[in-house]
């Protein structure tokens, strides 16, 4: 799955749960470049709809998708600005 | 519109350089309004200090930080426990009056009993990997987010300027509140 995307970093917040995944998300993504794609892996199953809403609330990032694996939820997402 | 033919209005009619300077002008003031609207807003104010009613307004600035909003909390009465260095670590669950509490009322009064409850949420937090309150508010402020105290409970609770976390603002009131609810997009009461 994640050959098909030129990831810059990967975020693991595997064993955290709500707020953290979207805080260190947005934290991790702040250190990018315009472009760039963070890979977050979770463990958290409310991080697919938290990412998601995140992503299309916040200026600048956009979610390039998800990956529902059997113990790990794994987001894309990319800054755009 | 000739303009070879001066008539009573000539005087008043602004040149066109003056139109132009007015433009810009308008122009300005027009991208300084939206500069400042561009970005969400939200205000919370924080009353409660159980360790279970802590959580709602830190989740939620922590997220709307994330969000890009500006966010401030205000704290007011026990939700000033919450910014308090030493109390905010010991924040307790009440055993009484929650009916979905695994023990009736009658026992949960009994003495020790909210040690004991308060224990059991601390383990769950804790096994669950979640969060503890003095994490979130540490993350909060790292975010941007703007903690206020209370001037008025401060005084009421015998408390000190310096018994709270580096970065809450302190002196401040109702009005500064009722300003920052006025400007927000998202107001609660928590």
């Amino acid at each position: 799955m994640s050959a098909e995307y030129d990831i810059t970093e990967t975020l693991d917040v595997k064993g955290a749960s709500c707020p953290m995944p979207v805080v260190k998300t947005k934290a991790a993504i702040d250190d990018l470049a315009e472009g760039e794609i963070l890979e977050v892996l979770a463990t958290d199953p409310g991080s697919m709809s938290d990412i998601d809403g995140w992503a299309s609330g916040t200026p600048g990032v956009e979610l390039v998708d998800q990956d529902e694996g059997a113990d790990v939820y794994t987001h894309y997402v990319r800054k755009t600005e | 519109m000739s303009t070879d033919t001066p008539d009573a209005t000539t005087d008043d009619t602004p040149s066109r350089a003056e139109l132009a300077a007015r433009v810009e002008e308008l122009e300005a003031s027009l991208a300084e309004a939206t500069e400042d609207d561009d970005g969400m807003k939200m205000s919370i104010i924080a009353t409660k200090g159980t360790l279970d009613m802590a959580y709602p307004p830190l989740i939620l600035a922590s997220t709307a930080a994330a969000f890009g909003y500006e966010v401030t909390v205000f704290h007011t009465f026990w939700g000033l426990d919450i910014l308090h260095e030493e109390r905010s670590k010991d924040l307790k669950l009440s055993s009484v009056g929650n009916p979905n509490m695994p023990v009736p009322n009658a026992v949960a009064a009994l003495p020790g009993m909210d040690r004991m409850t308060t224990k059991m949420m601390e383990k769950k937090i804790a096994d669950n990997d979640t969060a503890t309150v003095e994490e979130l508010l540490e993350t909060s402020l790292d975010m941007g987010v703007e903690f206020q105290a209370c001037q008025m409970t401060i005084d009421l609770m015998d408390y000190d300027e310096d018994d709270f976390y580096d970065g809450v603002t302190t002196g401040v009131g109702a009005a500064t509140a009722l300003q920052d609810m006025a400007d927000a997009d998202i107001q609660l009461l928590v």
